[in-house]
């Protein structure tokens, strides 16, 4: 009867304690930056199902998503999603138009446009609060320099933000002031980036300027729209510094968008639950809109590289 | 010659000597009276320090948290002499008002132990208190082991006392039975006219005494002055626009923001003698009032008065002060004067600001904080501020005696001292005290905006805020 040995295999050598840990040791910061994330979250969460006042800590009672029932009847939390989605279409519709417009502009590399491109980038180093404080004292009816540029034209008597009727349009503005830049930079890096080869073709074959811009341009330039269009949309939809400093949400609730609505719920009303729900609202809205537009750019990116 | 210096203002802070005759004899010891300030409040410090064991927390670190005011550059600047008397260190931040109250809040409801003592308002103390994070200072004030006798508790105003004073019971009576003492008045505001000495002649006007009077002097300015405009008030959307003048107003011709029946607090904005009160608010507003007054704080009624843009406001008195003083362009030509709104009222029924002390309640050294409070609030320091700063108006009785103060603000103030003697007796806080207040009253002032922008009439704006306060109300279990 023969025998049959197997060998045993070797036993691979311990490896040292570092280089096993060093997987966990860099995610570690991660980790940290998510929980520190997260444990917020949960806990606004936590407390939007609750009716909790600090003032009134005796009525502090779980009511489920009681609160979120009462936002669907109340006709103040639905003035709050218009108010916010006119402020969050109205910047963001004229700031791509004008960035884009500025981006085109400045597209060739000359020493000129680089030096104007740095200039224009200025009023998006200003904190948005101060840009609203100096915009208030340029809208000011009694020495506003700009109700006098609009005296100029015939127009006496604008009321600019303490109207109800032009509050939107004066916060508007200060907003396209501030951010414009920001779109004209990321569409002018964009611009800049795109592949000569099919322009150059186009200008052999004489193509018409039109045609190559909406043909040409706008199709390889979308995924740079839609990125900038999406961090801008999230910031709009979030805005709080120009308007409080302006109106403080008024006059009446004319420009009670959502993080304004919250900041005083909470801060000044100490009103922990409702604040927390508008904030879970508007985190949902946010991250729905996020989806959309990160699937609408990757749909443009394939399509873009499949194009190249 | 320093001990008989330091003789001589003993002597003249017991009373045995007077002003004249210490700057007499300190002439002599080749003193000037400005240098022996310092002379005196050591003095002073050391009398205080005669009855009461002051130093019973030597070594012990307070950390405050002030608002940038006037009131609080007194404080900080007078912080030496509580040290000496204590042998306590205080440490402070300080914030501009904008931020100041958020500050507090997120202090108070993280339930931090890092500031002692803090000033607050006395509305504030509504949320604050039935929350929890204050200390009632009744418990102190009986104390004579931690409360000095010479600190005189009632010398303060007592509206002012009573004002700062709540049970935490919605719609119960301020300073009434089982009321905590949440927080020590420390100066506050009368809410009168401060107006353009230099219009009013220009125009040959007096100074209006009741609303119809306000109503047309203000248009007449506006009318006819050449630039500015005739009455400034606040209308910014925030509670603030209607603490001041509005309600002072509003109060003075009966009207009441609640009415309590059966322990549950009604809406009362909707009356027909509110709505007839509202509509010449807002008509004077429309018609004489600063043109984009929807986003006016005290900040920009005041320094239009200061810049000469309006000719008269109806505010803080003590805004009119300031602006009668440092860089601004009307300086030396602003007066003052009581207003009674309703021709029938016996007089002026102003709503007060009251800038008061509060200790958090989780300080872990309460009887530290308390020590600092006494001495902040106590007659030393507030003779302090009022005669050689700025804290005017004094909650303090003795200091409102006090000849050398009334000369100073007699001497640039003209009709000031005359104003608060009008307005005083009947000067409170005329809230009804309740914990929604900064909602509902925000809402009111929003509602005030749609209205004086003709988005609203007036009966049905205050029908419709009338009903969202009740509903609110209700949803709080209070209404």
């Amino acid at each position: 009867m023969s025998t049959t040995v197997i060998p045993t295999p070797a036993k691979a050598p311990a490896r040292p304690l570092l280089p096993r840990l060093l997987p966990y040791l860099l995610s570690l910061p991660a980790l940290i930056v998510c929980i520190g994330i997260l444990v917020p979250f949960f806990t606004a969460a936590w407390y939007s199902l609750q009716r909790y006042n600090l003032a009134m800590p005796l009525n502090r009672e779980f009511v489920w998503f009681g609160q979120y029932l009462d936002m669907l009847t109340d006709p103040d939390f639905w003035a709050t999603v218009r108010v916010s989605a006119v402020y969050a279409v109205a910047t963001v519709g004229l700031e791509l138009l004008l960035g884009l417009g500025i981006a085109l502009l400045l597209r060739e590399r000359t020493r000129f446009n680089n030096i104007v491109s740095v200039a224009l980038l200025l009023p998006l180093m200003t904190a948005p609060a101060i840009a609203s404080l100096m915009w208030k004292l340029m809208t000011n009816p009694n020495f506003g320099v700009l109700s006098w540029l609009v005296a100029l034209f015939g127009v006496h008597d604008f009321r600019w933000a303490s109207a109800p009727s032009s509050a939107m349009f004066t916060v508007v503005l200060v907003d396209i002031w501030v951010y414009t830049p920001f779109m004209m930079v990321l569409l002018l890096a964009g611009l800049r980036s795109l592949p000569q080869q099919p322009f150059e073709a186009a200008r052999l074959d004489g193509v018409a300027g039109h045609f190559v811009f909406f043909r040409i341009t706008l199709p390889m330039l979308a995924p740079y729209i839609v990125t900038a269009t999406l961090f801008r949309m999230l910031d709009s939809m979030q805005q709080f510094d120009i308007v409080y400093a302006m109106t403080q949400g008024g006059p009446g609730d004319s420009l009670m968008l959502f993080q304004v609505r919250a900041y005083l719920d909470f801060f000044q009303y100490t009103n922990v639950g409702t604040s927390a729900a508008l904030m879970i609202v508007l985190w949902a809205l946010t991250y729905a809109l996020s989806n959309v537009f990160i699937k609408q750019w990757l749909k443009l990116r394939e399509r873009t590289h499949g194009a190249a | 010659m320093h001990e008989k210096a330091q003789d001589l203002a003993t002597a003249f802070l017991a009373g045995r000597i007077g002003r004249r005759d210490l700057a007499r004899r300190l002439a002599g010891l080749g003193l000037a009276l400005g240098s022996a300030e310092t002379l005196l409040n050591a003095a002073a410090t050391g009398a205080l320090a005669a009855d009461f064991d002051w130093k019973k927390h030597q070594g012990t670190q307070l950390k405050v948290l002030l608002n940038k005011h006037p009131y609080a550059d007194a404080l900080i600047a007078d912080l030496a002499n509580f040290k000496t008397l204590t042998g306590m260190e205080v440490t402070y931040d300080i914030f501009p008002e904008d931020v100041y109250f958020d500050k507090v809040t997120a202090a108070l409801s993280s339930h931090a132990t890092q500031y002692d003592v803090f000033m607050t308002g006395a509305y504030q103390t509504w949320q604050y208190g039935p929350a929890g994070w204050l200390v009632d200072f009744n418990e102190y004030l009986k104390d004579p082991a931690k409360t000095a006798a010479t600190y005189n508790w009632d010398d303060i105003l007592p509206n002012l006392r009573a004002s700062t004073a709540w049970s935490g019971k919605p719609g119960a009576e301020l300073g009434g039975p089982g009321a905590h003492q949440w927080a020590v008045p420390w100066g506050f505001e009368l809410n009168n006219l401060s107006y353009n000495q230099t219009i009013f002649d220009k125009l040959k006007l007096s100074p209006p005494r009741n609303m119809e009077e306000l109503m047309a002097v203000a248009a007449k300015i506006t009318k006819d002055a050449g630039g500015p405009y005739g009455i400034g008030v606040r209308g910014s959307r925030s509670w603030a626009t209607i603490h001041p003048g509005f309600l002072s107003a509003y109060s003075n011709y009966g009207q009441r923001d609640f009415t309590m029946a059966d322990g549950r607090l009604r809406a009362a904005m909707n009356t027909p003698e509110s709505k007839a009160f509202h509509k010449l608010w807002v008509q004077m507003i429309q018609e004489s009032g600063p043109k984009n007054w929807a986003t006016y704080t005290w900040y920009q009624v005041g320094t239009d008065l200061g810049a000469g843009a309006s000719g008269m406001i109806y505010d803080a008195d003590i805004l009119g002060y300031f602006m009668n003083g440092g860089d601004n362009r009307e300086r030396g030509h602003l007066a003052y004067a009581p207003f009674a709104a309703n021709p029938a009222a016996k007089g002026p029924t102003s709503n007060v600001w009251i800038w008061s002390l509060a200790m958090s309640n989780f300080s872990k050294q309460k009887d530290a904080g308390w020590t600092f409070i006494q001495w902040a609030s106590g007659t030393d320091h507030l003779f302090y501020g009022a005669r050689k700063s700025d804290v005017v108006n004094p909650v303090r009785n003795s200091v409102w005696q006090d000849a050398e103060f009334k000369e100073r603000i007699a001497k640039s103030y003209p009709g000031y001292l005359n104003q608060y003697e009008k307005t005083a007796p009947d000067a409170k806080i005329y809230f009804t005290p309740q914990p929604l207040f900064f909602n509902l009253t925000t809402e009111w002032a929003a509602s005030l905006q749609r209205m004086v922008a003709r988005e609203v009439s007036v009966d049905e704006g205050l029908d419709k805020l009338a009903d969202s306060v009740n509903r609110q109300l209700h949803q709080a279990g209070i209404g």
